[in-house]
């Protein structure tokens, strides 16, 4: 168990660092051209990004939730909040998607069909900021994808009755990376779509 | 001694249950999750490798014996950057930890295994995968972008097959991750009683320090490849200068993993050294604190001197500034491993053993290597010489005079653990003797060429330089000769070489302990430490 | 086996309130204007968000020491990582550049 936790803990240190390039990335971008950056946030959704964030919170707590119903054994309580996890985790997909097409109307995704004709003498440095936009939340959902997977693997392994109070080590382990994945968004939100202002 | 029951001899006189033979199927094989099995697995998969990348630099050091050379330039650049991606990635990276250091460290701290051994299998699947994506990459016509994958090059304009090499990298780099991670929790949670950090042999700090590189470091590797590979794929990306992206911090984040992976490469090897040259002074080594305290501050120092590969790209002044320094810094702890070491040697009853001729090429050659290291650490002289033959001198002295030497010395030293078969004492001292030649007569001139001035991955060079290639190319075909005897008299031995009892060396340490080849769970009963670590006085040599 | 801490409920409802609230704030603070003052704040409260995470959600308040060694040398990692890159990117316009013969002001600056 003690092994288990330090081996996952270290797997989301390697996280930390692959997301990291990104944030530094963002970091010495919007550093040089604070302006650009600041001129997308009129094209970011804070009430789709908001409620994904508060999708995502809610996520968090029912994962724990079914984390401490295994350690009490508490099989039917387990299978519900990982249900209700799997639930808030595809809707955060699922609003992320119309984000995305969203994205894609207004001609905003760099390299297929970008026009910013409202800013156009920020066009060329604020696709530096789509790009990152879509590279960061694009890794974020990929993550997310595979925490569905590997909640659906709990489920399946908690309705074969594989977990109690003497092992619930799968399920605290895939918790972590659930709340790992959550954390990455909490610093996506506001460096993403809290910039600059909007109307 | 390490209290232990041995492994009783079966009474019928055929050979003992051991890891090799207690299986025999494929699927035993590709399904195991024996850290020993994995590790002959990984032995064979990087010793094919090895060559694959070596065949690439015979065909390039041929282009090389005349200034107009024999390839056009595209060929050429496409055949040294698959021999540095090869080399570096799929043999350099894993070498030591994912072969030796696999097989030795749960025996070395006294477990039956790693701590997550399907994690361990699963890194030679992903090693395996990203192999085949390089050589794909390779099959249709190689990439010319050199192993550090600049854009705007590769990002724009090559038309080369960057996209699938990059992906046989970034699948490696997992595997490389996923290693470290298993090291670094092996030591930590998997230890027998008494085996305290204090007692562990050197080879475990050195894997254990590379673990924490592998595990810092590589996962930026993975996320740099990828915004390279969405750039090429998009046309438009973050290191386009067209959009205001600068290439610089590709570099910037490229070489935050690349400069740490060099000592992935080398801290193994290290590792290997401290065991040998203890084992054939009859002596413990020298300053063990400070040897593996060494290990840890190279680990954590590695990480803030990668701007050291940009002096001359367009870093400001005082970012070279401050990594120079601190280049300079990290240089330290290597020092004193060498130190240690030939004070480890001082007085001890030394003996030549071929492990111990390569532990001999490796101080040689590795010192040099570090020093031309400081050459370059110091800005002025890395102006004149960034991008000429010193550079490629340079890390070839700490990489191959170096780790490989160390590779080869240890896959000698543990050969008879592993394999339970001793090998030719006569070839492969001979073959040690042809590498160290070879070696230097390969390498030595391009430091001359560099320091006159001659650009690296360049396909044709001025006349002047001729001679000196010539050297550096007969060197080459000498240095190859030295890789194949081994193959040759190792794989022999195999079948007709003596059988090797438990500790044919003498030698210190839990792995001596237990039969040759060990047994799948390594220990009969999870041994109790009670000594030091090298703990040679009088010893016995252990036959039979 | 280490002792295993059962979090109550009401303290994981606790911090899932705290988190929203927090998003709520961090939202409402954009719409001010605090020039850098709005990176900061925003930074402070996604720290904060992801501190109650890791403390409570995760675990780390009972972990062991050395996991917790662990969790702060990535944040460690990343911090070198970013703050060493910056170093070079914000340092680039130090150098001193003569002024062109053929005008009055210096050249250099961010563009």
């Amino acid at each position: 168990m003690d092994a288990s936790t330090l081996g996952m803990w270290t797997f989301l240190i390697t996280e930390v660092l692959f997301f990291g390039g990104m944030f530094a990335a963002y970091a010495v971008y919007r550093n040089m051209y604070p302006q650009a950056f600041a001129s997308t946030s009129v094209y970011m959704n804070v009430i789709l990004g908001g409620t994904n964030t508060a999708v995502l919170i809610c996520s968090s707590l029912t994962m724990a939730l079914s984390v401490r119903a295994a350690q009490l054994s508490n099989r039917r309580h387990l299978m519900l909040f990982l249900v209700l996890t799997m639930i808030f985790g595809a809707t955060f997909l699922v609003i992320k998607g119309f984000e995305y097409h969203d994205k894609w109307v207004e001609h905003l995704v760099p390299g297929f069909n970008f026009r910013y004709d409202e800013f156009p003498k920020y066009a060329h440095n604020a696709q530096i900021l789509f790009f990152l936009y879509f590279c960061m939340t694009g890794m974020h959902a990929l993550h997310m994808i595979v925490g569905l997977g590997l909640l659906s693997y709990l489920l399946v392994q908690a309705g074969r009755r594989m977990y109690s109070a003497n092992y619930f080590a799968p399920v605290e382990m895939i918790g972590l990376y659930w709340h790992f994945v959550d954390v990455v968004w909490i610093f996506l939100f506001p460096l993403l779509y809290l910039i600059g202002h909007r109307r | 001694m390490a209290t232990l029951v041995a492994n009783p001899p079966p009474t019928a006189p055929e050979e003992p249950v051991n890891y090799l033979n207690v299986e025999h199927t494929w699927k035993s094989w590709l399904f195991t999750t024996d850290h020993k099995r994995i590790a002959v697995l990984y032995i064979l998969s990087i010793t094919f490798m090895f060559f694959f990348g070596g065949a690439a630099a015979v065909a390039f050091r041929i282009n090389l014996l005349t200034p107009q050379g024999i390839f056009a330039a595209e060929t050429y650049n496409r055949l040294f950057s698959m021999h540095g991606i090869i080399m570096v990635f799929f043999f350099l990276v894993p070498s030591i930890p994912a072969t030796l250091a696999n097989f030795l460290i749960p025996i070395m701290v006294g477990a039956k295994d790693l701590a997550f051994p399907r994690v361990n299998l699963l890194s030679w699947y992903l090693y395996i995968i990203g192999a085949i994506l390089a050589m794909y990459s390779v099959l249709r016509g190689g990439v010319d972008t050199g192993w550090t994958f600049y854009p705007p090059y590769s990002s724009t304009f090559s038309n080369s097959y960057v996209l699938s090499a990059a992906f046989g990298v970034f699948v490696a780099g997992f595997s490389s991750i996923l290693t470290g991670l298993n090291f670094i929790v092996t030591v930590h949670k998997m230890r027998a009683p008494g085996m305290t950090w204090s007692r562990l042999p050197l080879f475990v700090w050195s894997n254990y320090a590379t673990g924490l590189i592998q595990v810092l470091g590589t996962p930026v590797l993975a996320i740099t490849l990828l915004l390279l590979a969405f750039e090429r794929i998009a046309h438009i990306g973050i290191f386009d200068p067209a959009i205001g992206g600068d290439p610089i911090l590709f570099q910037h984040l490229f070489w935050f993993y690349s400069h740490p992976a060099v000592y992935i490469m080398i801290l193994p090897g290290m590792g290997v050294i401290s065991e040998i040259i203890a084992c054939f002074s009859r002596k413990r080594v020298f300053g063990y604190n400070f040897v593996a305290f060494s290990s840890m501050a190279i680990a954590v120092l590695s990480f803030v001197v990668w701007g050291h590969h940009m002096f001359v790209t367009g870093e400001s002044v005082y970012a070279t500034l401050a990594f120079s320094f601190l280049s300079f810094m990290v240089a330290v702890p290597s020092a004193i491993k060498v130190f240690n070491w030939t004070a480890t040697m001082y007085k001890g009853s030394v003996s030549f053993d071929t492990p111990m001729l390569y532990a001999f090429g490796f101080i040689g050659l590795f010192t040099i290597g570090g020093l031309t290291g400081l050459y370059l650490a110091a800005l002025g002289t890395d102006v004149a010489t960034h991008g000429t033959y010193f550079i490629v001198a340079h890390f070839h002295y700490v990489m191959v005079g170096g780790m490989v030497m160390a590779f080869l010395g240890g896959m000698h030293y543990w050969w008879p653990k592993i394999t339970g078969r001793m090998y030719s004492e006569a070839w492969s001292k001979f073959a040690a003797l042809i590498v160290f030649i070879g070696f230097n007569l390969t390498f030595f001139p391009q430091f001359i060429l560099g320091y006159l001035g001659m650009p690296r991955r360049y396909h044709a060079y001025p006349p002047e330089f001729q001679t000196l290639n010539v050297l550096s190319t007969a060197g080459a075909s000498i240095l190859g000769i030295g890789y194949i005897i081994p193959m040759i008299y190792l794989i022999y031995s195999l079948k007709y070489g003596a059988k090797a009892g438990p500790n044919p060396w003498g030698a210190s340490g839990l792995e001596w302990q237990i039969p040759s080849p060990p047994t799948t769970f390594n220990f009969d009963v999870t041994p109790t430490v009670v000594e030091e670590a090298y703990n040679y006085g009088p010893v016995e040599e252990v036959i039979g | 086996m280490t002792h295993v801490h059962i979090p109550p409920v009401r303290t994981l409802v606790f911090v899932w309130l705290a988190l929203i609230c927090f998003t709520g704030l961090t939202s409402a603070v954009s719409y001010l204007e605090l020039g850098w003052g709005n990176i900061v704040v925003a930074l402070l409260i996604a720290v904060t968000k992801a501190s109650l995470v890791a403390w409570i959600f995760m675990g780390v308040r009972y972990v062991t020491t050395l996991t917790k060694l662990f969790v702060v040398a990535g944040l460690v990692w990343l911090a070198i990582m970013i703050l060493l890159t910056a170093s070079d990117y914000n340092t680039r316009n130090w150098d001193y550049r003569p002024a062109p013969w053929s005008s009055a002001k210096s050249v250099g600056g961010s563009h």
